[in-house]
């Protein structure tokens, strides 16, 4: 069995809000093994933004564990959880998030900025690596208002792969797109996955599940399905198959 | 290397925004070169009081008749008849901290030599004046003691007077000029001393014996005014005191006597005029600090927005990795980079200014290394004392709600 990459126990995750507590997580437990590539699906509501925010160590559950690449996130201070957000998770976010006016270059620098232990030279290579791997080699100067969207996310990729996460998560990262490019971003996705890169997705589009090997669906803080898909989708055989657009 | 890093991320942000931050430098700029540019007018003011009057002799003491502090309906000091040559002759046998000392009487009188004349002030002095008041010669010499007792008819002329009746250039020394119609023989001219601060021109003077001045212009036999030069300008004030004292025992003043005369020494009047500068100085200084303030609170202001607009890059940045500290870092040291840029850049437009008023407006001035030191300094503490509220405030984002954040 290959190694278990997020291992989450019994987790659960309450807010007040005035005299209300709102129960976000009622519990939940269950595991990603590295290499696989999952969507985390649900209404709005359903919980999943907030488990997102705990896989990606942005906010920390209210009881149970969560283990990352071995680790126990609980009781961790906030700049230890900085570290692992910096050395083990990619972002990627629905709105690209990408630095104005900076070059494609620099966006992607940006999470090795906060890593000491990489060097100013070793920075650039891994950078214009990664951004070779999304297909960019030839648009790193670019900013990203001299990018359309499918590049902007490109880029955002590339920010996410450059500090070799052992998960990637995404947030509806292909929420701002239309069709073609959503597919071709989920080519780009599962192209990744078969390098070996475990990713983590969360959407609310269906179509978007089939090209994903496992599917975790979400309802009032529960996991009401989980189950492993039979027929992947190829998104570049979907591609193929879409009308040829207007121009 | 991290902070390496974080110098990098600043500079980047602060040239993204190169207007907005040129502006938010300006007030720091204006208010460092005013700083300096009014410190530099201030010490240069202090700095040429000092010199014309040491120029003028910085030991000096002088002994006036009558009180200092007499209300303007009752006359000036020199008006009153109570300085003798009794008391010069007094003074001279008793001091122990005067090197020279001379009587003087003036009058102001027609210099007359052929067709030229010039309205001028006679000195009755003794020899030792030139050494009180030091000043050399340029030509001729100085008349003797023996000149003083027979009351000669020998004067020394300065050198504005020179110009005036000697209008062609030939040498005075060993002519015959006339004073208010009595003939004197031109023994010496003396060297040119220029104006002083309070734009008294030094060489409009003429200088004879006061023994012929008081007996045969002005016949008088008291005198206008004792000189004096102590030992060194240590002693100063107290020669000043000594000759007090000598005077009230010559005047046979009691206790409760105020006195009949004044003593004043150089030093006095350096720091009478140096107060009134130092007040200007500090003043100025004030209003430049102000300035200074304002534009700490604009960097404040400006970071304030900076980091409101970029809260969905801190978001990012805390996503990626970025600890707290290394956000609080990132502002700091952009406040600081904008302070210090304006620092840099007002410590060189006060220095341009300050040769400005030099050259062109020709004010005396003197930079002092202390008001760059310390200009530069409260940069720094404005930078990250302006700088560290807004950096806390964006050290303190919660990375979900900065992500959301539109």
């Amino acid at each position: 069995m290959s190694k278990e990459i997020i291992k989450i126990e019994d987790l659960k995750r309450e807010f007040t809000m005035g005299n209300e507590t709102v129960h976000a997580l009622r519990g939940i437990s269950f595991s990603i093994n590295e290499g696989e590539f999952v969507t985390i699906m649900g209404s709005s509501g359903s919980g999943k933004s907030t488990l997102l925010n705990i896989l990606g160590c942005l906010d920390q559950p209210t009881s149970g564990t969560y283990d990352i690449d071995g680790l126990a996130v609980r009781n961790l201070s906030k700049n230890e959880l900085a570290t692992i957000r910096n050395e083990k998770i990619g972002f990627i976010f629905q709105s690209y998030n990408l630095l104005a006016r900076t070059s494609a270059l620099e966006n992607v620098e940006l999470p090795l900025l906060y890593n000491s232990k990489v060097s100013t030279e070793e920075r650039k290579e891994r950078a214009i690596k990664a951004l070779e791997m999304v297909g960019l080699g030839d648009r790193m100067d670019h900013t990203p208002s001299q990018l359309s969207g499918g590049q902007q996310q490109r880029v955002a990729i590339a920010r996410s792969l450059v500090n070799n996460p052992v998960l990637i998560l995404a947030d509806e990262a292909t929420g701002n797109l239309d069709t073609r490019t959503s597919y071709e971003i989920m080519s780009l996705f599962q192209e990744l996955n078969e390098k070996g890169i475990t990713i983590a997705f969360v959407t609310h589009e269906p179509d978007i599940a089939t090209f994903s090997n496992r599917t975790i669906v979400l309802k009032d803080g529960n996991i009401i399905k989980d189950y492993l898909n039979k027929e992947i989708q190829s998104a570049a055989t979907e591609l193929a198959l879409l009308p040829v657009e207007d121009h | 290397m991290r902070l390496l890093n974080l110098i990098k991320i600043a500079f980047k942000a602060i040239i993204l925004n190169k207007v907005r931050t040129l502006l938010t430098m300006l007030g720091i700029i204006i208010g460092v070169a005013s700083v300096i540019a009014m410190l530099a007018i201030g010490e240069g003011s202090k700095e040429s009081i000092r010199n014309t009057i040491s120029s003028m002799g910085s030991n000096m003491i002088t002994v006036r008749p009558g009180e200092d502090d007499r209300g303007p309906a009752r006359g000036s000091g020199g008006d009153v008849q109570t300085l003798t040559l009794k008391d010069y002759e007094v003074i001279k046998e008793k001091t122990t901290l005067l090197s020279y000392i001379t009587p003087v009487v003036n009058g102001g009188g027609q210099v007359i030599n052929g067709s030229n004349n010039w309205p001028s002030t006679i000195y009755g002095v003794n020899p030792e004046y030139l050494n009180i008041k030091v000043v050399g010669l340029q030509s001729g010499s100085m008349f003797t003691d023996a000149e003083v007792q027979s009351a000669s008819k020998v004067v020394l002329l300065g050198q504005t007077v020179v110009d005036n009746v000697f209008p062609d250039g030939e040498d005075p020394v060993g002519k015959m000029i006339r004073f208010n119609s009595i003939p004197f023989k031109v023994i010496g001219v003396l060297e040119e001393k220029g104006e002083n601060t309070f734009g008294q021109d030094q060489d409009d003077v003429v200088i004879a014996p006061f023994t012929t001045v008081q007996k045969r212009i002005l016949a008088i036999d008291y005198l206008n005014q004792i000189m004096a030069s102590a030992v060194s300008e240590d002693d100063a004030p107290e020669a000043v005191t000594q000759v007090s004292e000598i005077l009230r025992t010559q005047h046979k003043l009691t206790a409760n006597e105020d006195d009949d005369f004044t003593v004043r020494s150089m030093e006095e009047l350096i720091s009478t005029f140096s107060s009134t500068s130092e007040m200007l100085t500090i003043l100025l200084v004030a209003v430049a600090g102000i300035s200074l303030l304002i534009g700490g609170i604009g960097i404040m202001n400006i970071m304030y927005v900076s980091v409101k607009e970029r809260t969905k890059e801190i978001g990012l940045r805390m996503a990626v990795g970025g600890k707290g500290s290394d956000i609080l870092m990132q502002f700091l040291i952009e406040a600081i980079l904008i302070s210090i840029t304006g620092g840099i850049l007002g410590v060189t437009l006060g220095l341009g200014s300050t040769i400005f008023i030099e050259k062109f407006l020709h004010w005396p001035t003197s930079v002092a290394l202390y008001s760059i030191i310390i200009s530069f300094a409260v940069c720094a503490v404005t930078g990250i004392f302006f700088g560290w509220y807004p950096a806390r405030k964006a050290a303190a984002l919660d990375p979900i709600t900065a992500l959301r954040y539109e």
